[in-house]
């Protein structure tokens, strides 16, 4: 039998298993991740972007911790777009459409060239586990790698099978081979399994397309880089375009009229699908007053002609499936290129794991990614990247990085999976973040650098750059507040150029800033002694000025939160010794095992008087320390 | 733990009329908000007074600075100062009070305890004022949950500690004292859940923008809130007149028919509200009345006699009975001494079993056929003989009933008090929130702004049905809102 030794091995090489690895590896522990195809390290199976409402600001968050998704998407985007200009700063979003080759074959060089990093063609099938603790990994082929830590990164390849109508192949996405053994590892070891399907739509040929049926979508004439490590002027480059046509009443007569060859409806498939991104045949039995739906024609890369159809994913046959596009105005006459399909995968209950995303019962094992629940490239990589970092921090002998809700989206889809029942495919949305007006895309770095240079991700110099803009905004921002501006002619004349009420009496410049027609900018001709700052020291002025009211009151809010997050529960607490604990909140605790005080209170099913009584009894468990 | 820095305020005394009622405030600013509501007789403010001191004085409706509320949008904690010569100032009762500064009180926080006269009212009314003074309704059980953080019960305690919050919880939301009338939990869910789909639409909007459109709704949700406010208003309105609980023990009676129910009734509230005949099943619909047995209030609802029978009418009576058994506070089981037990008793001594009830063995003036030992062999509830024809037992009864839910901590009215002031400060900081919302759209805030208040006023809502809103707005945003993909 072979054995080798490695630190850490990363299993998969996904979206997650690249940022846990890269993250391990540049740390200096030697990394070993294995793929079923070396071919597929960070393939994009779905959608041709990366980013989007809340997944742009995951995005944003990886980058400040020194992850590398935001870089390679500045590397191979061919179109980008911030989303919801035009409504407030904290949903922002921005979103690129990439090339996924280009974004796979980029993601391989940087890993491929990453010291202490080894890639690995293998199929995991077994974990080494004894008394609690993962020791290593086993491949197919029986050998054996040592390890002091383990993450599981293997995405939606867990016993996975595809379906496209009654058509079954039991692979992974595109054909790609599944992972038949791991689960069964998993299982045996005491780990909780459950099973999720998701889906996505046909590819078309692009020369099939009559785009003169359909609207043509620009990217934004000046794009904005992901990372805050790039330099803008590197993004300015000519952008390709999408199309926008739309489902007709024939679109939904072909889809009605064989439902019952749709395997969901006919009850084939087993798993629970994400109700954020449904199938076409979903949306057209749910939304059955719905005469249209928007579908976007999004180019997969600058070298192919494959062209994604976003909006219509399906598991109807293959018949059904070429009609049903046919009846979309300008694809009367598309080819298909790949089918759309339904795939159904293994993946663990991410309540057993603790906020480091380490196994609560299984020293050294972390998983990060699908595997968990979640959905979507980003949500994976965040969780790859903290899984990554938490098993090097582990290695080193330090306290994990753990994220809270207050201070990054990362934290609040972390926060989710390990309190919340998993019912689907778990995605982030903006909603789900209490506190977004703190957590928006243009602060990340303020947010987040300091864990990235705690972890070691981030360099001395980077780290001092973000200190010293904290402290220039806090500057700017305090010497807006108290320059006075008077009702000069210059003063007045300024604001009714810009449509604003003249000034009655003096005001600052910040009050100002208030008005919802005026900015820091547009005031710079009546503030003589503004001092040169970057366009982003710049933006985080207006901001913070601008919105100051609603941002005060969440960071009281935060406040408040924060309190309760610091009160822990001893790892060892016995809920079974709490006598006083109603049943549902005590079957909760023991399942979800909160670490502190506010997530038990986060916990469905836990009462406001379960959360009292259980301040009540680890008070009498310290004994008389307080008294 | 932050509640700890909050102050909390409740009755602390079991209510009756006549006599006093105290209201206790705990907390770091315990002293202030009792300078807001005290105009003391010398003139002095009880935040200046010394520990175990006790004052004269009147007891008033806080002063708010409404002005500096309207203009500072953000300011949570409202100005509130106290203004003893604000003209038109409210007087609520006269008070002694207590001051008991840290750690000598019975929480170890600042304590005042407000002496006030008894009887609900004024402790109602106090109570409110205290809240609008700056202090939170406490929770059911948080005075000695705080005692216990604070080291004043001793650690061998815990136990009991724990239990007395679990018991004073489950009572809270069991019992029908402290149920929303029903017509009102279901105007509270409609504006929740209207509020909720807005801010459904509009998170759905920002998630995806280029499936879900909302311009030109601003209106529409402008005119929306301005709505729901309005519905928010007219409960706050009923909640001040007291209306919004079910005050008292929700006690049935309940026995097969021709036991002597209704006449049980007219008894014990002393009017001939129930017809009275010697014809089984008269009462077909049920009534209800409350009396008051040393303070604590009794809904008593008299039913249908339990049998089997072919009339319709009857047969909802029957049915209505039953439901009003299954969600009673307490029971109270007539039996007929004077015919065999029979089917329908054995059917409704099951009914009791898992239930607080008293079996009362009527016409102890007729020859008894029942005897008081052999019904106790089948029931663990007490059996009292009692004859509602003649008056007999009456008393007896009602010694039982003060016995049932005097005996231990379950204090029954001053926690339906509470509940409804607790309800009425969430119908409030909902209303506020609402009118943030209008604020920022009359301001020009972006929409993501408005869903912030909207959620807020959602939680608030949500306090009283209790629901959180944060997974209910992601099934709305999913039922409601095709998303793209």
């Amino acid at each position: 039998m072979l054995e080798k030794n490695f630190d850490v091995a990363v299993v998969g090489a996904g979206h997650a298993g690249c940022e846990a690895a890269l993250a391990c590896a540049r740390l200096g522990f030697e990394t070993i991740m294995f793929t079923v195809s070396v071919d597929s390290i960070a393939m994009m199976p779905c959608n041709p972007n990366i980013g989007g409402s809340s997944k742009g600001h995951l995005v944003r968050e990886i980058d400040a911790l020194g992850g590398e998704m935001g870089k390679n998407i500045d590397k191979t985007f061919i179109q980008s777009k911030i989303l919801n200009r035009s409504k407030g700063p904290a949903v922002h979003s921005l979103r690129a459409q990439a090339d996924k080759s280009e974004y796979s074959r980029s993601m391989r060089k940087t890993v491929e060239n990453t010291e202490h990093l080894t890639v690995r063609q293998a199929e995991v099938s077994e974990l080494m586990i004894e008394d609690g603790v993962c020791r290593g990994v086993k491949t197919l082929a029986g050998t054996v790698y040592h390890t002091r830590a383990v993450v599981l990164c293997t995405g939606v390849y867990l016993n996975s099978r595809c379906l496209v109508g009654e058509m079954i192949t039991h692979t992974g996405p595109n054909g790609l081979q599944a992972a038949t053994h791991l689960t069964d590892s998993l299982l045996q070891n005491g780990i909780r399994v459950l099973r999720f399907k998701t889906g996505t739509p046909a590819r078309v040929d692009r020369r099939s397309i009559d785009f003169s049926k359909m609207e043509e979508q620009f990217g934004d004439e000046r794009v904005t880089p992901f990372s805050f490590s790039t330099d803008p002027e590197d993004v300015q480059i000519d952008q390709v375009s999408c199309y926008l046509t739309h489902t007709t009443e024939k679109t939904h007569e072909i889809i009605r009229n064989n439902l019952d060859r749709s395997p969901i409806y006919a009850g084939i498939i087993e798993g629970t699908g994400p109700r954020y991104c449904p199938s076409i045949e979903d949306k057209v039995v749910k939304f059955a007053e719905k005469k249209s739906h928007q579908v976007f024609i999004e180019p997969e890369g600058r070298y192919t002609n494959e062209m994604y159809i976003d909006g219509m994913s399906s598991s109807l046959p293959e018949d059904v499936q070429d009609a049903m596009y046919h009846s979309v105005p300008g694809l009367e006459n598309a080819r298909i290129v790949r089918n759309a399909y339904a795939i159904e995968y293994d993946l663990i209950d991410p309540s057993q794991l603790k906020s480091s995303l380490e196994f609560r019962d299984i020293s050294g094992l972390f998983a990060g990614g699908q595997i968990n629940g979640s959905s979507g490239y980003e949500e994976a990589a965040a969780q790859g990247l903290i899984a990554g970092i938490n098993a090097a921090m582990k290695l080193k002998k330090q306290d994990p990085i753990i994220l809270d809700r207050s201070e990054s989206y990362i934290g609040v889809l972390i926060d989710d999976l390990v309190t919340k029942e998993m019912m689907e495919p778990y995605r982030m949305m903006t909603s789900r973040a209490e506190y977004r007006l703190l957590l928006r895309q243009d602060n990340a770095d303020l947010r987040l650098r300091k864990y990235g240079y705690q972890a070691g991700l981030i360099s001395e110099a980077e780290y001092r750059a973000t200190i010293k803009k904290e402290k220039q905004i806090e500057e700017e921002v305090n010497r807006v507040k108290s320059t006075y501006v008077g009702e000069t002619d210059a003063v007045q004349s300024l604001l009714r150029s810009l449509q604003s009420t003249e000034l009655s009496s003096g005001s600052s410049l910040a009050e100002l800033i208030r008005r919802p027609e005026l900015n820091y900018e547009v005031l710079s001709p009546i503030d003589p002694d503004r001092p040169e700052l970057s366009e982003s020291v710049r933006e985080q002025v207006n901001i913070n000025l601008k919105y100051e009211g609603y941002i005060k009151r969440q960071i009281r809010q935060v406040a408040a939160f924060r309190k309760k997050e610091r009160k822990t529960i001893p790892e060892n607490i016995d809920y079974d010794q709490i006598g006083s604990l109603r049943i549902e909140a005590r079957q909760k605790l023991k399942k979800f095992r909160p670490s502190n005080i506010g997530q038990a209170s986060r916990i469905q099913g836990v009462s406001p008087a379960d959360i009292s009584v259980l301040i009540v009894y680890i008070e009498s468990k310290k004994g008389t320390v307080n008294r | 733990m932050d509640v700890q820095e909050e102050t909390i305020a409740a009755i602390s005394t079991p209510p009756a009329e006549g006599g006093i009622a105290i209201i206790r405030i705990s907390g770091p600013d315990a002293l202030e908000v009792a300078d807001r509501l005290f105009i003391g007789k010398n003139g002095k403010k009880i935040s200046d007074q010394k520990s175990y001191t006790i004052h004269y004085g009147m007891i008033a409706e806080p002063v708010f600075d409404r002005s500096s509320d309207q203009t500072d949008l953000f300011n949570i904690n409202r100005d509130q100062r106290s203004n003893d010569h604000a003209p038109g100032r409210m007087m609520i009762d006269e008070a002694l009070v207590s001051v008991f500064r840290t750690p000598h009180s019975y929480t170890g926080e600042d304590t005042v305890e407000i002496n006030c006269h008894g009887g609900l009212l004024p402790a109602r009314k106090i109570l409110e004022a205290a809240v609008h003074a700056g202090a939170r309704p406490a929770e059911p059980g948080e005075f000695t949950k705080r005692a216990f953080l604070n080291g004043r019960i001793d650690l061998t305690q815990a136990e009991s500690v724990m239990d007395l919050i679990t018991a004073k919880n489950d009572f809270a939301l069991r019992s029908s004292l402290s149920q929303l009338e029903g017509s009102l939990s279901k105007k509270i869910d409609e504006v929740r859940n209207c509020l909720l789909h807005e801010t459904a639409f509009i998170e759905a909007a920002l998630d995806d923008p280029e499936h879900i459109d909302m311009s030109g709704h601003i209106g529409d949700l402008r005119r929306t809130v301005i709505g729901q406010m309005g519905k928010i208003q007219s409960m706050i309105d009923r909640a001040e007149s007291g209306q919004m609980l079910k005050e008292g023990i929700k006690t049935v009676i309940i026995g097969k028919p021709n036991a002597g129910k209704s006449s049980l009734l007219n008894v014990m509230t002393g009017e001939d509200k129930a017809i009275v005949t010697d014809i089984a099943g008269t009462t077909r619909d049920v009534l209800e009345d409350r009396i008051n047995l040393s303070g604590i209030t009794l809904r008593l609802l008299d039913t249908a006699g339990i049998r089997k029978s072919d009339n319709e009418i009857e047969k909802i009576g029957i049915e209505r009975a039953k439901m009003h058994a299954k969600d009673a506070d307490l029971i109270l089981f007539v039996v007929d001494s004077s015919v065999p037990l029979d089917e329908n008793d054995q059917q409704i001594l099951r009914l009791i079993e898992e239930k607080k009830a008293i079996v009362l063995l009527n016409k102890s003036d007729l020859e008894a056929v029942v005897t008081k030992p052999s019904l106790q062999k089948l029931t663990c509830a007490p059996v009292i003989q009692i004859s509602a024809k003649n008056h007999e037992g009456i008393d007896e009864i009602e010694s039982f009933i003060r016995k049932m839910f005097f005996s231990g901590e379950m204090r029954v009215n001053d926690e339906a008090i509470v509940t409804n002031v607790r309800h009425e400060k969430a119908l409030e900081d909902a209303e506020r929130s609402l009118s943030y919302v209008l604020k920022s759209i009359d301001e020009g805030f972006p929409e993501d702004f408005y869903s912030i208040d909207l959620m807020d006023a959602c939680d608030a809502l949500g306090r009283i049905t209790g629901q959180t809103a944060g997974e209910d707005l992601i099934n709305e945003i999913f039922s409601s809102f095709c998303m793209g993909k």
